[in-house]
């Protein structure tokens, strides 16, 4: 799950990471308040979306008056902001942070993740901050500084020392990159964060270690035992079929083409996406109904994939195991007269149960196209979704 | 001989009385499986399924002299049981449990690791199937009517995916010795190559399906342990080359997020090592049967 860049510093500062002073607005007249509170003479209006890359989009303005935050508010909020990241429709901004503008002496880049091959979290550091991590890797890869956490005794202060000397930094800053480092490190673990970026973190002229940017996700199995960390949720950045399915406990990705898919199990769903692009079509989603594919949650499958408008036809890709074909086939015809869905509709059964799986579905009345195979099916979604257009 | 489990492993069931513990573990005794006994602390001295009930995995090893066991404790509890297991001596653990922090399974990996190698516990999972040596024992979830048992190992990440692999198999005639999932979390128990490992000194396995997906180096890793240690044929597959980068697919592992995660580029690597691909999920049988093929005519 991701959190907005206020939302990070807010959790950062109470493990002593310094951040700018800062407020959030919602309006123009709120943004220009909230600089008047802050004081000084130079401000950064932040748009807050779940992005990286915002600069380079426009969606960071340095304002030296109330009338330069007043129009740099007016031509962010509201508005979709689309960087690299966030694909071709963008993400809306609806949350400015307003912050004081520091002086920059060096950048430096600052992140945490779980190294999956060493098992542990890993500290990355660049003195090449302010480029993202991809561009330092190719064009300074020499720069990077890796220092990887043991889990038992957690983060130690000569560690922190470590990535702080590599970084060049001169003496009087090593014990103030030290508490950065270290702090980070703790919000990290006690948060169940998955990822901490701070890029860049910055030396001021007047030798401070501030945190300009910072950027977290959390591991979503964590969440049970996070509840302040669940509550920074922001459903306005998330994509809505997916908010739609995902509150509904389907694990569900949106696509952009034009087969719905309803599949048990994600690597067979991921199976199924790779056949029907092999076959030449395109799937409009990712869904995993899990185990156990009641009829109920097959109906609220189809809901959630229908919708999508786009969507010209639909898959059904069931394996079942301990969940038995002539209870999903079930599922499948109940959904179908319940909702009056008129798309075609493929439905591939195998597993446990299946001829009485496919007696089910051949003697409902319904037109649904049955389909013995895995390439059988994605061939016959294909042809069904082209007709369709 | 098969790997991991036989029709004489005597098993314990963690989460044993629970709902899906329950379903499960009468399911594994309607299969053969030698399932002695499980754990469900507050709950020891009674009888369920006809098995005896203990408070601990330590009481339950001594009594029972169990040698595996398979985990059904719900996430916030689950890291507990497997460290549990691997303390009160068990030598193979299977994790069937879905949403175990990242953190936990950490903490997992480092406590397991105060073990001697010769005493360690090998685990398989979380978030897997389980495992299933056909005709013998079942230590999983699965529908132990797909598998027929054979001389074909299978080793996967995905439940679903290796079902299909199996039933596939089993149409073409070709039987399975062991099917192992090792999970669809970013940190498990045991590897690609890890489980190769047990293959490569098992007589009755002469060649594995390998079954990858996107995200995380442990493809990559078996593919350079095949070119150079690993003698029998491989196959593979890996799925999601059409998953967006940075997406989550579904799995807790299954995400793009550095160079080499991609399924393309693990087709790439995994060919290049000698492995024989499978273009598509369903030709994974028609593929395992043309190198069988080629192996016998070699």
């Amino acid at each position: 799950m991701d959190i907005h860049e206020y939302q990070a510093k807010e959790l950062l500062s109470k493990f002593n990471v310094p951040v700018p002073r800062g407020g959030l607005a919602y309006s123009p007249e709120q943004a220009v308040y909230r600089a008047n509170e802050i004081g000084g003479s130079r401000w950064v209006v932040k748009a807050q979306i779940h992005s990286g890359a915002r600069g380079k989009a426009g969606g960071i303005k340095v304002c030296k008056s109330d009338s330069e935050i007043e129009s740099a508010a007016e031509g962010l909020l509201g508005k979709k902001l689309v960087t690299v990241q966030t694909g071709p429709s963008g993400k809306l901004v609806s949350r400015l942070y307003i912050e004081e503008a520091t002086d920059i002496d060096k950048e430096i880049y600052l992140s945490f993740v779980m190294d999956r091959a060493a098992e542990r979290i890993v500290v990355v550091s660049s003195a090449a901050g302010g480029m993202d991590i991809e561009e330092i890797s190719h064009s300074q890869p020499d720069t990077i500084i890796k220092v990887q956490v043991d889990p038992a005794v957690g983060m130690q202060g000569f560690q922190a020392r470590e990535v702080a000397f590599g970084l060049g930094a001169e003496p009087e800053i090593i014990s103030k990159l030290e508490r950065v480092i270290l702090g980070c490190y703790r919000a990290f673990r006690d948060l169940d964060a998955s990822m901490l970026e701070i890029n860049p973190l910055v030396i001021t002229k007047q030798k401070q270690v501030v945190a300009l940017d910072a950027k977290m996700s959390f591991d979503e199995n964590a969440l049970f035992r996070r509840p302040q960390i669940a509550e920074l949720r922001d459903k306005s950045q998330e994509d809505p079929r997916e908010t739609y399915a995902n509150d509904r406990g389907l694990s569900y990705v949106g696509l952009d083409g034009d087969i719905g898919c309803i599949v048990n199990g994600a690597g067979l769903a991921m199976a199924t996406l790779d056949m029907i692009k092999l076959a030449g079509g395109e799937p409009a989603n990712f869904l995993d109904i899990g185990g156990g594919a009641s009829p109920e949650r097959v109906t609220k499958s189809f809901k959630a994939v229908l919708r999508d408008k786009n969507v010209k036809a639909i898959l059904v890709n069931v394996f079942a195991g301990i969940n038995r074909c002539d209870w999903v086939a079930k599922g499948v015809v109940d959904a179908i007269k319940e909702l009056d869905i008129k798309i075609p509709i493929v439905v591939r059964l195998a597993g446990t149960n299946v001829e009485e799986g496919r007696k089910i579905i051949d003697q409902s009345g319904l037109t649904m196209i049955s389909a013995e195979t895995l390439a059988d099916a994605a061939n016959k979604a294909v042809s069904a979704a082209k007709n369709a257009a | 001989m098969a790997i991991f489990i036989n029709e004489n492993t005597p098993i314990l069931v963690q989460g044993f009385t629970g709902r899906i513990g329950t379903f499960h573990a009468q399911e594994m005794i309607d299969y053969g499986t030698n399932v002695v006994g499980g754990v469900t602390p507050g709950k020891g001295g009674s009888t369920h399924l006809g098995r005896p009930v203990f408070n601990t995995m330590k009481g339950a090893v001594d009594e029972t002299k169990a040698e595996a066991s398979i985990v059904f404790v719900p996430p916030p509890f689950a890291a507990d049981a497997i460290m549990e297991a691997a303390d009160a001596g068990i030598k193979y653990c299977v994790c069937i449990t879905d949403g175990i922090p990242t953190q936990d399974m950490i903490r997992v990996k480092r406590y397991m690791r105060r073990y001697k190698k010769e005493n360690r516990m090998v685990l398989t999972g979380p978030n897997c199937a389980g495992t299933i040596s056909p005709g013998k024992a079942m230590l999983g979830i699965m529908p132990g009517h797909i598998y027929m048992p054979g001389r074909v190992g299978i080793v996967g990440r995905s439940g679903t995916l290796g079902y299909e692999a199996a039933s596939q198999l089993k149409a073409l005639g070709i039987g399975v010795s062991t099917s192992v999932g090792i999970g669809g979390d970013p940190i498990n128990g045991s590897s690609f190559k890890d489980v190769l490992e047990h293959f490569a000194e098992d007589p009755e396995t002469d060649a594995v399906m390998m079954i990858g997906e996107i995200g995380g180096p442990q493809e990559a890793e078996a593919g350079e342990y095949i070119r150079d240690h690993f003698k029998k044929p491989v196959v593979a597959y890996i799925a999601g080359l059409s998953a967006p980068k940075g997406r989550r697919m579904g799995h807790a592992g299954a995400i793009v997020s550095a160079f080499g995660e991609s399924a393309s580029e693990k087709v790439d690597i995994l060919a290049n090592c000698g492995v024989a691909i499978a273009p598509t999920p369903s030709e994974m049988g028609a593929t395992v049967q043309k190198v069988l093929a080629a192996r016998k005519a070699a």
